[in-house]
């Protein structure tokens, strides 16, 4: 009974085939199908990550994993064992489960907690093998938690907490572990803390799989990523291929603009919405689809806009940008037309001709929250003669002027221009701008662009029909008290998911 | 201090208190004798088996009023003690406090197991209905003798608690699982049915509805040896057993789910559980009737003590109970009128438990 292997992960098993595999597993609960024809294989000393929506099935995949619950069909071996019909002394030394939140109300003290881990290993009647003390003790200490081993269970944070469970997990030596949502209920320094134990556990060879709710922590921490979406594994492969802005538009339902992280360089994400959910019918969806739209503007909220406009106009360029900035980088990925300025550079003549240009060949521009530096008012200068104006403000003028009276004046010499309303094909295009517009503007918390934008996108039509100045959504010339600045435009996924 | 260390501790000194607890109360009485004169009656109780007939059912202790053909015993002490004295210690108050012992250790270790078993501070020994089936069983034996002439009230009370416990358990079994959830509430209503078993027995026992009460009620009157030789093995053997699988029970504690991620056999530990501790329960409460309370309110107080690790948690609360029902035993023979123990563990746990549950955390495991 006793079996007391001391060999590590690694050592006790061959290095050449798969720790994991999964052949066209079927999970169900009930009646009811959770997921279906998925295949997959999991290397040794893998950092796989489960992303996917809420419902996906994450979870209902790792309790695959521990044998937890049956496949309707296929199978899971983990190193070669079916996992769903064994012993659970045998699963249990197989795999390893740090729980999303265990129901640890019994305080037990932490070093109990970790003792645990080594049940599988141990005789009912013997006392506890000097191997069964050398990995609690290593577990503690590889976790951080052995100086306060002897506290109890229910008395330490939830982040202490969690690295207890990764102990036991760690104690129990199995050669895969199971991560189910393990950062879902930390803040965020302690989700790095978590994850980063992690990684260190598979740059010691062992094998982990999670499901990872964080999209960019996931990308960043993980081997590989397996997306799992509409009840199947919809993406298998490197963070960045997985995380793209089309997978995740299909899987998440959402608009996303990945990026990368200017620190780590991986993806990061940010989503607007739901894809597709144009309702409003007023302005007929096509009167966009053939215009050109140049966008001036930097920053995320630019990039939302960008990646609005993309999927509504026919053609979008933008600038001047700063290289390396995240509105390069989105044009840049996406293949759009963006006038770079070198970074941290002022905007050079050239840049400066490159955006009348384009500003020339546009149907409109939209100047979307422009801080007015000195650079900018020469530019605005060369917009008064071009394609109509428009502006999406999310702070009030007066905090964006940065050169003085001359270029505020300018501003509003650009955005107060009359129009010129040739064609009923022009009225139909502004009209649908501005919805896309108001869609951006309203899809962030509380800014004065979407008030601005509010009051008079109700009846484009009707309106523009009536008084053509009054079509130009411009709220620094009537700037609500309520307008405060600093809202942020984008919304994580995550917000969107704890909705 | 290391936790097996402090398994030893903590169960030196719940067995020193036992033993000074068991040398007051067979002091008292009565008849008063000195606890010196009690210590020395009690030492010439002690025999050992002379002769290598014996049975393996006879243990080789306390057998001395009623011999078994075929086994010679041989006193081991020969302490000068008043012949009235030695018959009243030896053959009249100790084995009703033996007998005490035995179901207070027993009780009070299976409510630690079904507490922790059921993740639930309500549970009692009798959650699945061993009680009910006991007394079911107990008062058809009374009530109508003549349907059960074969069988002693112990027996028959014992059968009727296993076949209760066993039928709530089949009831609550579904394809090779057992939620505990379903067993708490199958429970429950088998308990309420038996209830009314025994309430139309009581109306049709004619007169003897009073014994059949005063059984009911818990009691220990008129305890010989005979009575401690049949609780005495289960109680041991089953506390035993159950003491090997206190680290399975801390590892329930976390779930089914989790228990079988780290290497327990859920549903065999389940049933293992459930069987050792209603075996337990039914031998106890066989012989003394429905005692209440003992083996809900001393694992609460053990765990105020010693924490919820059952590994320190079930030999100490079933030396804990056993203090703790010879206490109230004596309360209710010694005290100014002879009770049912039953009534006097309801009277003295229930208030003190309600202190407990004021003074500190007695709110969850």
């Amino acid at each position: 009974m006793k079996d007391n292997d001391d060999a590590g992960p690694l050592e006790e098993s061959s290095p050449v085939s798969p720790i994991v595999t999964v052949s066209d597993l079927e999970l169900a609960y009930g009646p009811i199908p959770v997921l279906e024809d998925v295949s997959f294989a999991v290397d040794r000393g893998e950092f796989v990550g489960l992303v996917g929506p809420n419902g996906a099935g994450k979870t209902t995949l790792l309790r695959a994993l521990t044998g937890a619950i049956e496949p309707a069909t296929g199978g899971v071996r983990i190193d070669g064992t079916d996992i769903t019909n064994c012993r659970s002394r045998t699963s249990s030394r197989l795999v390893s489960v740090v729980p999303q939140d265990t129901s640890l109300s019994f305080s037990f003290d932490v070093r109990t907690v970790v003792e645990m881990g080594r049940h599988p290993h141990r005789s009912r009647f013997a006392p506890p093998s000097a191997v069964d003390r050398r990995h609690v003790r290593r577990a503690l200490e590889r976790t951080r938690t052995a100086q306060f081993a002897d506290r109890a269970i229910d008395a330490v944070s939830g982040g202490e907490r969690q690295r207890v469970l990764f102990a036991r997990a760690i104690a129990q030596d199995t050669p895969l572990m199971v991560l189910d949502e393990p950062t879902a209920s930390l803040d965020v320094n302690h989700r790095i803390e978590t994850l980063e134990l992690a990684r260190e556990l598979v740059d010691d060879g062992r094998t982990i799989v999670a499901a990872i709710h964080d999209l960019e922590l996931a990308a960043r921490y993980c081997d590989r990523l397996c997306l799992l979406a509409n009840g199947t594994l919809q993406a298998d492969g490197n963070p960045a291929d997985v995380v793209t802005a089309s997978t995740l538009a299909s899987a998440f339902d959402a608009e996303a603009v990945v990026g990368r992280n200017p620190v780590t360089g991986t993806p990061t994400v940010t989503a607007f919405g739901a894809a597709g959910d144009d309702e409003g019918d007023e302005p007929d969806e096509s009167a966009l689809a053939e215009a050109h739209v140049h966008i001036v503007g930097t920053g995320s909220f630019t990039t939302g806009l960008l990646a609005r406009l993309e999927g509504a106009a026919g053609r979008v360029s933008v600038g001047p940008a700063p290289e390396g900035g995240i509105v390069t980088e989105h044009a840049t990925r996406r293949g759009l037309e963006c006038v770079q300025t070198e970074a941290f550079g002022p905007v050079t003549a050239g840049d400066r001709t490159d955006v009348a240009s384009l500003c020339e060949a546009a149907d409109a521009v939209v100047l979307a929250d422009v801080t007015l530096t000195a650079g900018n008012q020469l530019l605005l200068e060369s917009l008064e003669s071009v394609a109509p104006v428009v502006a999406v403000d999310r702070r009030p003028l007066e905090e964006r002027l940065q050169a003085g009276d001359e270029a505020a004046a300018r501003y509003r010499a650009a955005v107060d221009r009359q129009v010129d309303q040739s064609g009923d094909g022009m009225v139909h295009m502004w009209a649908r701008l501005r919805q896309v517009l108001l869609e951006v503007s309203s899809e962030s918390p509380v800014g004065p662009a979407s008030g601005a934008l509010d009051s008079r996108g109700r009846e484009p039509a009707k309106r523009e029909a009536e008084t053509p100045s009054e079509k130009r959504a411009d709220p620094s010339t009537d700037d609500e008290p309520s307008s405060k600045a600093g809202t942020n435009p984008d919304r994580s996924l995550e917000q969107r998911q704890n909705d | 201090m290391s936790r097996p260390g402090r398994v030893g501790a903590w169960s030196l000194a719940l067995s020193v208190l036992l033993v000074a607890v068991i040398i007051g109360s067979a002091a008292l009485g009565p008849v008063r004798i000195d606890p010196l004169t009690v210590a020395k009656a009690m030492a010439n109780v002690l025999v050992v088996p002379w002769g290598f007939e014996w049975s393996a059912l006879t243990l080789p202790v306390l057998e001395r009023t009623v011999p078994h053909p075929g086994v010679g015993t041989r006193p081991v002490f020969g302490f000068d003690v008043p012949d009235t004295h030695q018959t009243i210690v030896g053959d009249v108050r100790l084995p009703r406090i033996a007998l005490a012992a035995t179901v207070g250790f027993g009780l009070a270790a299976a409510g630690t197991v079904m507490q922790g078993f059921f993740r639930n501070p309500l549970a009692d020994p009798s959650i699945i209905g061993v009680s009910s089936g006991a007394a079911a069983g107990a008062v058809a034996a009374i009530a109508f003798p003549a349907l059960i002439p074969f069988a002693s009230l112990h027996l028959s009370a014992f059968v009727g608690a296993i076949v209760t416990a066993f039928l709530v358990y089949a009831i609550a079994t579904e394809g090779g699982r057992t939620p505990v959830a379903t067993l708490l509430l199958a429970g429950v209503a088998v308990q309420a049915f038996l209830g009314a078993m025994i309430s139309y027995m009581l109306v049709h026992s004619g007169e003897n509805l009073r014994e059949a009460v005063i059984w009911m009620m818990g009691h220990l009157l008129g305890t010989n040896w005979g009575d401690v030789a049949f609780a005495l093995p289960f109680a041991l053997v089953g506390v035993a057993i159950l003491g090997t699988y206190t680290r399975d029970l801390n590892v329930l504690l976390l779930g089914e789910e989790e228990a079988h991620q780290l290497g327990v056999d859920v549903e065999r530990t389940k049933l293992l559980l459930l069987v050792l501790a209603s075996i337990v329960t039914a031998a106890g409460v066989a012989v003394a009737g429905v005692i209440g309370f003992v083996g809900l309110v001393v694992p609460h107080m053990m765990r105020l003590v010693v924490g919820p690790d059952h590994r320190i948690l079930l030999p100490t609360s079933a030396l804990a109970g056993a203090s703790f029902l010879v206490v109230t035993d004596t309360v209710a023979r010694a005290g100014p009128a002879e009770v049912p123990v039953g009534i006097v563990t309801a009277a003295l746990g229930a208030p003190f438990f309600l202190y407990l549950l004021k003074r500190r955390e007695v709110h969850s495991l």
